[in-house]
């Protein structure tokens, strides 16, 4: 066997609110700044699956740019100046919170994830007290034809990490998008009941890494899921092993 | 001229409710009715939700009896399971249910019920409530919040939280009970036992003081409805229903729960949004009954407590027959207190409570589930069919309030026709008429699935409808 050759990367030195930090030219701007303990909040992003910038939590400012960039799905360049937690986008992500509490039914008091759910603790983290939005109750069902395992897509934010771990991780693509806008719905196979879906291996890493109540297992009560994510990190490190 | 008096809302019950006396030309009283104002869906809205969900959305009917519904929706779910629920776990579910009782019990004796008793009828109504209670009768403002607490900490200390806790799921219970638990509630009954003897012994002391309220309050003959053991003893888990009619005979014994249907109906008057419960064999209004605890020690030839039987033996001496004034309802909730810390004690004390299985599991293995227990306020019944899948496809709720709604309608027009004479309006006259009710103690946001805050109303129309006169809560 031959040596894992050492790629000298080119490194790329910028700020994040006024530190200076140092990545990898492939890294995004959230993974510079978890690497150096600077806090930018999430839902969709997690760490072994590949980015979409769904949520639009991650936003950050550039200096000398009006735009605000998810900071999952951005990468690194040299000499910019990050803004992580600058009032408006402290205002912004509220916001977005707000409007995805708006947009379903979560009721957290009957939840199965209550006291575990990344929603719920994003939404506390962030200081969401109250919703300024009228809430769009859409009526929408719960597909409990599976076996093992059911959704409830009025606890879905559409982060779309079900379709990412079923797509790259367990490689069955199970799960996908259908619709678009408020519309979109996720979906198992061709819009099957998912107990009939031909593809579902039953390995359940969907509803693990769903960070709602929206995929849980059959049979848990209220607040009584806490969601298993250790074998993700895991899994992509010895994948990568192999790869190389 | 004909007149109305209404009153709303009704205070210091649970639940928004009005009460309308219908005046005739000569001033006496020609009807009266109790009506709950709200509306909540309950049986609607779950439709679709996984039957797993059932005692966690049910429980949010009420946060007093949050514990009743979870039981009754859990008992309702072991049945679609079709599973054998672990005795440890039933044994845990009766302590909880018992803590509940007390602590409900405790709340509309102490709280609710007793500035009337105290204070009197007649005391102004800002100063009639526990409060005043506090000032002027101390130690019997503390045994109620002593007796109160240690009912809530039965529930804590079993179920994690004292209000809206998730710990009874179906197939059992999530948690076994932990040897500090059982210690620290065993070191509690001592002062609540004490509490409830000697709250008893003051009480009955003071019934001769009572009598004109015992002859007025709801006192009339009806059916009694409530949960039996095999042997006839008092029941509040699981057992049979025995029907009691107004002369003490038993008219029907060990009706299984699950074929409800067939002898209970729910008649609808279009002015109330709490619907009429009646005995189907003796039709409607005929099949008139009462439930909680003046129905369940009617029916219960004993206890099985010590302490308890000796009280029941008593009370059953009150009247030859079954005991008719609603008045008694405090009486037999002081009772039930009595037995439910013997019985927490005695189910406590057996080491097979602390067992750590507690929980079975399964699917869905049978279409329909149907949960009976007895609630504070009597009889509490969940029915519920799913699909295949076990989504909620059709849930009936019956609760205690809604058995004694006939009972407490006519129990409104009794104390009305006995205190209110002409169109001068006392407030202690409609104190005594809102008092009838609170002897049931209604809880009124449970009986409609309803929402709202705790107040009552009365007010007085005229014949035309005109408002002429109306009283409202403090």
């Amino acid at each position: 066997m031959s040596p894992v050759p050492i790629t000298a990367e080119p490194v790329k030195t910028f700020k994040i609110d006024g530190q200076d930090v140092s990545a990898r030219e492939t890294e995004s701007i959230l993974q510079a700044a978890r690497a150096h303990n600077i806090d930018i909040p999430t839902l969709c992003h997690l760490e072994g699956l590949s980015s979409t910038g769904a949520c639009r939590l991650c936003m950050v400012e550039i200096k000398g740019s009006n735009k605000l960039l998810p900071a999952c799905v951005t990468r690194v360049q040299e000499g910019i100046e990050v803004v992580t937690n600058s009032e408006r986008l402290v205002k912004y992500r509220r916001m977005i919170m707000e409007l995805i509490f708006s947009e379903r039914n979560h009721v957290c008091a009957v939840c199965v994830v209550n006291g575990h759910c990344e929603l719920q603790s994003t939404a506390q983290k962030l200081g969401m007290d109250h919703v300024r939005y009228p809430y769009l109750n859409p009526q929408l069902d719960v597909d409990a034809s599976h076996e093992r395992f059911a959704i409830d897509h009025n606890r879905c934010i559409l982060c779309t990490r079900c379709v990412r771990v079923c797509d790259e991780i367990e490689t069955a693509h199970t799960w996908d998008v259908m619709g678009r806008g408020i519309g979109s719905k996720v979906i198992t196979d061709f819009n099957q009941p998912w107990g009939e879906s031909e593809t579902c291996t039953r390995c359940g890493k969907c509803v693990n890494v769903c960070p709602t109540g929206a995929l849980f297992e059959k049979g848990k009560s209220v607040a009584e899921m806490a969601k298993q994510r250790q074998f993700l990190p895991y899994l992509v490190s010895r994948r990568e092993a192999m790869i190389e | 001229m004909q007149k109305q008096i209404v009153i709303e809302p009704v205070t210091r019950i649970e639940g928004h409710a009005k009460i309308t006396i219908q005046l005739a030309d000569d001033g006496s009283v020609a009807d009266a009715n109790i009506s709950v104002t709200q509306f909540r869906g309950f049986e609607k809205f779950v439709i679709g939700r996984p039957f797993y969900e059932m005692p966690s959305l049910t429980a949010r009917t009420c946060g007093i009896c949050p514990v009743s519904h979870l039981i009754a929706a859990s008992k309702a779910c072991d049945q679609i399971l079709s599973v054998r629920i672990p005795e440890t776990a039933n044994k845990l579910r009766r302590i909880l249910n018992l803590g509940q009782w007390i602590q409900s019990h405790a709340l509309n004796f102490f709280h609710l019920s007793s500035p009337d008793l105290l204070l009197g009828m007649d005391e102004e109504p800002a100063r009639r409530n526990i409060f005043r209670v506090m000032e002027v009768e101390p130690e019997k403002a503390r045994d109620g919040i002593r007796l109160r607490a240690f009912g809530q900490t039965v529930i804590e200390t079993l179920a994690g939280k004292r209000i809206h806790p998730a710990w009874v799921v179906p197939g059992g219970v999530s948690e076994p009970l932990s040897a500090a638990g059982r210690d620290k509630l065993l070191a509690m009954i001592p002062e609540a036992k004490a509490i409830a003897l000697r709250t008893l012994r003051w009480f009955k002391q003071s019934l001769s003081q009572y009598q004109e309220y015992v002859r007025t309050f709801a006192n009339f003959p009806s059916l009694f409805l409530g949960l039996v053991d095999p042997n006839g003893k008092l029941e509040h888990y699981h057992g049979r229903i025995r029907v009691m009619d107004a002369a003490g005979k038993i008219v029907a014994d060990q009706l299984d729960p699950l074929d409800y249907q067939s002898y209970i109906g729910e008649a609808i008057e279009p002015w109330t949004f709490l619907k009429f419960p009646y005995y189907k064999p003796a039709g409607y209004p005929e099949g008139i009954y009462r439930v909680g605890p003046l129905a369940r020690l009617n029916i219960a030839t004993q206890t099985g407590m010590p302490l308890a039987d000796e009280e029941l033996a008593e009370f059953h001496d009150l009247e030859r027959g079954a005991v008719l004034s609603s008045f008694y309802y405090h009486y037999a909730r002081l009772i039930e207190i009595l037995y439910a810390i013997e019985q927490i004690e005695r189910l406590l004390s057996d080491p097979a409570i602390l067992r750590k299985d507690v929980r079975a599991t399964g699917g869905v293995n049978h279409d329909e589930g149907i949960g009976m227990s007895e609630a504070p306020r009597g009889m509490l019944l969940h029915h519920y069919k799913v699909d295949e899948n076990g989504l909620v496809t059709w849930a009936n709720l019956i609760i205690a309030s809604g058995h004694n709604n006939l009972a407490m309608n006519r129990g409104v027009l009794q104390v009305a026709r006995h205190y209110i004479n002409g169109t001068k309006l006392s407030e202690g006259m409609l104190n005594r008429v809102e008092a009838v009710v609170r002897a049931f103690d209604p809880c009124l946001a449970c009986s409609t699935h309803a929402l709202g805050q705790m107040q009552m109303e009365i007010a007085l129309l005229g014949p035309d409808g005109a408002l002429l006169d109306r009283l409202t809560s403090v």
